[in-house]
């Protein structure tokens, strides 16, 4: 309100917000731009802003250095996968949770809240040996079956049982007067009242999988069945100096589709991620 | 069981298809399906429970109770040796010379990003609690980092601060000699703290706001009124009308400072000597290269402690510190 008053007070406001941002925002300029320089001018004094000699070799390198799109395809199916198994079954074992009074409710609820206080991290020593004594130790399989039902997903469910729970009773009513099951009154009725909730459950869990470092690096040894974070790092000359405009140019191939998605639905996006904190 | 399910699912099929027969008895046949819907419904809940609640068990709870096994046996996956040593891990847990120093780091990352993350956030959704157009600009802005992917991030980090990279480069451009920002200890922990806290101060920054959205106007107005100055009225009225999303929002900070390894790993390596080996990347160092299973498991028994108690804590404070609309 006092900017409006005073121009003065006004444009200072803008000058320093943007001066705030250059950290957030520099990052990814620096990067973009970077990844189009020829390694000559990647460390020149003084910095240059922008290409001198754009070159597109760098992306090339990404692509015969390393199975780049196939580790970009392994990226995108685990994502997309995990994403579409933890929104169904997050939605179905939220909505039990919070509309289905059977027998042992509570007691199967308390297994979720402490699903809830265990990060990862914790137990990668004993899942690793459970994958090892099954054979699966550098296949995808750990990657699918941790992330579905392990520490994201839980969240999942505590935020869909969160919304199920502020449903009218009138409209499960209506739709049982007209007849409708349990499992059609779930998947006509409530699940598309949910779409803000699926839609940010399905927000976070894509950027947890998308983002697995930990995981991949303990579970797959093979460069085909690498995910994009795991590559993005293994990018090295035969010194074992890193390839930074190639390994750049990589990052920039594996952040800028994300972002551009973001851009497009910025809205969606920072709802949903504030109802998602609202409500956890 | 199975039964039921499918004559209900027959009836309702049928009821479906000729709704008027239905409701000419409408009240008969709510009562037999009330009554039949509620045997339906215990199955229905059973089935959509169970993938989740397996999953679980399976993914959560089993590997929870095998790290309490595991830690007290030593198991060396290359020597494939796996013998009950008793209490040996935990008491190599006092005797390890690197344990309290790898503590110490993890307490001083938790605290800077904390303080660095909260402090920058409540800034920005302060600045940013008006309505205009370039406003919306900003708030994307300060939130991309969120959304660009983590490794890639850390990356272009590791890249500007070496110790020729772009950012040495534009103090030079100043007069100013950089240190070789990774390489040097008080330094290598500042610039994994710095990294970190841009990358994920937009979405503390989006739920302050929300908080700052839900303060009702008439209180803040009231107080301006009533003579108290903009500070003032944020200190008294607006700080304890949002400091239930201020607690929040440091628990699922320090949770998530305690789960950090892609960055050590890609911008230190847990160095320059130990000084930013924080416990998940002792914990990973332990199992996956020394190949200690069994301290790995005694390691990752202390973060889930830790968690365990602030989490505690959050619920706590919550009945007592937290301010409560009714």
């Amino acid at each position: 309100m006092k900017t409006r008053r005073r121009p003065a007070l006004r444009a200072l406001f803008y000058v320093g917000l943007s001066l705030l941002a250059i950290p957030f925002v520099f990052p990814t300029w620096w990067m973009i731009t970077s990844s189009f320089k020829p390694i000559g001018e990647i460390f020149a004094f003084p910095p240059t802003l922008w290409p001198q000699h754009p070159t597109i070799q760098p992306y090339v390198d990404a692509f015969t250095e390393q199975p780049f799109l196939l580790q970009y395809w392994n990226s995108m199916y685990i994502a997309v996968v995990v994403t579409a198994a933890t929104m169904l079954f997050s939605a179905m074992a939220g909505y039990a949770f919070a509309r289905i009074r059977f027998p042992g409710v509570n007691a199967l609820f308390l297994v979720v809240l402490v699903g809830l206080l265990v990060p990862s991290e914790v137990t990668i020593v004993p899942l690793f040996q459970i994958f090892n004594q099954l054979g699966l130790v550098n296949t995808h399989w750990p990657l699918l079956l941790v992330t579905t039902f392990g520490a994201p997903s839980v969240l999942a469910t505590f935020i869909m049982r969160q919304y199920f729970v502020t449903l009218p009773v009138e409209l499960e009513e209506a739709a049982r007067l007209d007849g409708l099951g349990r499992a059609a009154i779930w998947w006509r009725i409530a699940m598309p009242l949910a779409k803000a909730s699926l839609g940010a459950v399905a927000i976070f869990t894509f950027l947890h999988t998308w983002n697995l470092y930990l995981e991949p690096t303990v579970y797959l040894q093979s460069p085909e069945l690498f995910t994009l974070p795991q590559a993005l790092t293994r990018y090295t000359d035969a010194y074992g100096g890193q390839m930074w405009n190639v390994q750049l140019a990589a990052a920039t191939m594996t952040a800028v589709p994300v972002l551009v998605v973001f851009v497009l639905a910025q809205r969606q996006f920072v709802e949903g991620l504030a109802q998602t904190g609202l409500k956890g | 069981m199975t039964d039921t399910l499918e004559r209900e699912t027959v009836t309702t099929g049928r009821s479906g298809r000729s709704g008027r027969a239905a409701d000419r008895s409408a009240a008969r046949v709510t009562r037999r399906r009330r009554r039949s819907l509620s045997g339906n419904d215990n199955l229905v809940g059973y089935l959509f429970v169970a993938p989740q609640v397996l999953g679980i068990v399976a993914f959560v709870l089993l590997p929870l109770v095998l790290i309490v096994y595991y830690s007290f046996h030593e198991w060396n996956v290359l020597a494939n040796t796996f013998r009950f040593v008793g209490t040996e891990n935990v008491e190599r847990l006092f005797s390890d010379p690197k344990v309290a120093p790898v503590l110490g780091a993890t307490g001083i990352f938790s605290v800077g990003l904390v303080i660095g993350n909260l402090s920058i956030a409540l800034l920005l959704a302060v600045l940013l609690n008006r309505k205009a157009r370039a406003i919306t600009l900003f708030r994307t802005l300060f939130f991309s980092p969120v959304v660009v992917s983590l490794v890639a991030w850390t990356i272009v980090w590791g890249f500007l601060l070496q110790d020729d990279g772009g950012i040495n480069g534009l103090l030079q451009l100043v007069g100013v000699e950089g240190p070789n920002w990774l390489r040097e200890g008080p330094t290598a922990m500042l610039s994994v703290i710095v990294v970190q806290v841009f990358k994920n101060v937009g979405l503390n920054m989006i739920l302050f706001l929300s908080a700052l959205q839900g303060v009702p106007k008439e209180i803040t107005e009231a107080a301006a009124i009533d003579g108290a100055g903009p500070f003032r009225t944020f200190g008294r009225i607006t700080l304890p009308l949002i400091s239930p999303m201020i607690l929040l929002t440091t628990i699922i900070t320090i949770v998530g400072s305690l789960q950090v390894f892609a960055q050590i790993a890609v911008l230190t390596q847990g160095g320059p000597g130990i000084s930013t080996t924080v416990l998940v990347y002792y914990l990973f160092q332990q199992a996956f290269e020394f190949h200690r299973f069994g301290y790995g498991s005694t390691l990752a028994l202390v973060l889930f402690v830790i968690v365990l108690i602030l989490t505690v804590v959050q619920w706590q404070l919550r009945k007592r510190w937290v301010h409560y609309e009714n």
